[in-house]
């Protein structure tokens, strides 16, 4: 419909609208290169006169980001294996086995889906504080504290449950008749079969994970376990708000991983959140 | 088969099923469904952890609670900020998806560039606005500056900086419902338009009586997730504003936050916290009455 004349404005309503968007990340990526007088001069100037490309080490050295890095990837990573494996068990479960109890089960992992988050940290803060008593290594500022709480998804069972359901019948009678077993059945058969969904799941489990706040705000103190975000946060309050050249690298380099795996996966990751709706 | 033989396959299928489940039921059982009873049984106990034992209270917390200012000051906040940012962030996201809606040369370009703030650390953008909203120097001013506007304080002052938060929230939240609403178009069907085409329906009638009642659920579906998220703000406070100046952006995660782990009144914050689930069980049920279960997950 009059598609010609009309798509102008469209275009140019959009460009503004894309320029807004943009805006802030054209300015962080500017501030970054910039020296602190040219920082602070006003009105502000887009580009940097020279390019201190000197703030980004200067950034990575004034706090161990390197520490912070490895603990958000060995953090983000495990929860998304464990995401998988336990949701991929539970949904073969509820997609595929009878048992007593099964519909019920499945309401219990249901509700849990209207859970906020916010109301179960203290318990679950009491309960690592327990742990920790009985065995360090279990407590309060350690790795199992900043990914146990999410080992296992209820929204990831559903979405491998509706995947999995699609799976015919036949398929298992044939692979039982050669002898395969359940487990074997789910790894040759399923979980292959069931790519697109394992995907959508590792993917937000990933990025969920790695930008993930208020829990390891909570349940970290030393600096040897914090997260990127966390580390990031700190390191605005240790620069006093002053240094926004280091400030403006810093947070450069903590939001790229998940945006390059953005850009790279952009197609799965928005078919994902119009088909579930999920945010985060 | 004999009866036998089913039987011993059954109890197999049993214990297998269960086995199955085990590995996510154990960690959701310690995470979820045991803080939810603990969470409900702590509100009716007065307990300050490191300062002596839990003291049965029934419903003192609850007492406390609703006649705190704090705490009322709380839910203005939160209900602030959802009131000032769902409802034009919904308005400006149906208008970029009904525009992006079409045959359009660069759609990709527009869809990354609009969804790019969705994904991005939420503490990284809020130390990117903390830069922006800067009083002095900042770009914010800077723009308001050449329309002819004078500088705004931002954050530093309680009139403007929950709606400098707002603004924030606009912003980031736009991308994801684009997609919602991107999601919603596509799926009317479009002899629905040539049929009130032929009927001589002009672009506003084709919205008003095509578009806009058939993006009903859509939309209903958006502002239910948008206000549970909303109420459940906490990152860019916690970096931006740390609940001030003055309280003003204390919202109720916030003041869950200061009371738990900074006050570390356990029974107090499990009060707030079942006052948080209450408000989003609320909204919940009525998106599942409204439309159905399956929209979660579907």
């Amino acid at each position: 419909m009059l598609k010609k004349i009309s798509n102008l404005p469209i275009h140019l309503i959009l460009v503004i609208g894309a320029l807004a968007m943009v805006m802030p990340y054209v300015w962080m990526i500017a501030t970054s290169l910039k020296s602190q007088s040219q920082m602070l001069t006003y009105p502000p100037q887009w580009l940097p006169t020279e390019f201190v490309w000197q703030n980004y080490a200067r950034a990575w050295q004034a706090a161990p980001f390197a520490k912070y890095f490895f603990n958000s990837i060995v953090v983000a990573l495990a929860v998304t294996l464990g995401d998988l494996i336990t949701g991929a068990l539970a949904a073969y479960a509820f997609a595929r086995i009878k048992f007593p109890g099964r519909d019920a089960f499945f309401a219990l992992y249901l509700a849990s889906m209207m859970i906020p988050h916010q109301m179960t940290i203290i318990p679950s803060y009491l309960v690592l504080a327990k742990f920790g008593e009985w065995n360090k290594a279990f407590g309060l500022d350690t790795y199992f504290a900043l990914i146990a709480p999410f080992l296992a998804s209820a929204f990831g069972v559903f979405l491998l449950r509706q995947s999995f359901l699609q799976i015919p019948n036949e398929l298992e009678d044939a692979a039982t008749l050669d002898g395969c077993g359940r487990l074997g059945f789910l790894w040759r058969i399923v979980v292959p079969l069931s790519r697109p969904a394992l995907a959508t799941l590792a993917l937000f489990a990933f990025m969920g994970n790695w930008n993930g706040y208020l829990w390891p705000l909570i349940v970290t103190n030393s600096n040897e376990m914090r997260t990127v975000q966390i580390g990031l946060r700190y390191f605005v309050g240790q620069e006093g708000a002053s240094q926004w050249g280091l400030l403006m690298a810093a947070a450069v380099f903590v939001s790229l991983p998940v945006v390059i795996l953005y850009l790279i996966v952009q197609k799965q990751f928005v078919q994902g959140i119009a088909a579930t709706g999920i945010k985060q | 088969m004999t009866t036998r033989q089913i039987k011993k396959r059954e109890l197999k299928d049993w214990l297998q099923g269960y086995a199955f489940l085990a590995p996510s039921f154990i960690f959701l059982a310690v995470f979820t469904y045991f803080p939810v009873l603990y969470a409900f049984v702590l509100s009716f106990w007065r307990w300050r952890v490191m300062r002596g034992e839990p003291t049965f209270i029934g419903l003192g917390n609850y007492e406390f609670l609703f006649t705190s200012e704090d705490f009322w000051q709380a839910m203005w906040n939160t209900f602030y900020f959802a009131g000032g940012s769902i409802p034009t962030g919904m308005a400006i996201a149906l208008v970029i998806a009904l525009m992006l809606n079409r045959p359009l040369r660069g759609l990709a370009i527009y869809r990354t560039a609009y969804f790019l703030p969705t994904i991005t650390s939420l503490v990284a953008v809020s130390v990117v606005w903390l830069w922006i909203y800067h009083p002095d120097v900042g770009l914010a001013n800077y723009l308001l500056n050449l329309v002819g506007l004078p500088s705004v304080r931002w954050l530093n002052e309680p009139r403007s900086a929950m709606p400098a938060l707002i603004i924030l929230g606009i912003w980031r939240g736009l991308g994801y419902n684009v997609i919602i609403y991107l999601a919603g178009l596509q799926n009317i069907p479009q002899h629905l338009y040539e049929a009130a085409k032929i009927d001589g329906a002009n672009r506003w009638q084709l919205f008003r009586h095509v578009t806009w009642p058939l993006l009903t659920p859509t939309s209903f579906f958006i502002l239910i997730i948008a206000v549970i998220n909303s109420f459940q703000s906490f990152t860019q406070i916690h970096v931006m504003t740390q609940g001030g100046p003055i309280g003003s952006t204390t919202v109720i995660v916030y003041y869950l936050y200061q009371q738990a782990f900074q006050q570390f009144t356990m029974g107090y914050g499990s009060a707030i916290a079942m006052v948080l689930f209450a408000m989003i069980l609320v909204l919940t049920i009525i998106q599942m009455k409204v439309l159905g279960p399956r929209v979660h997950y579907q």
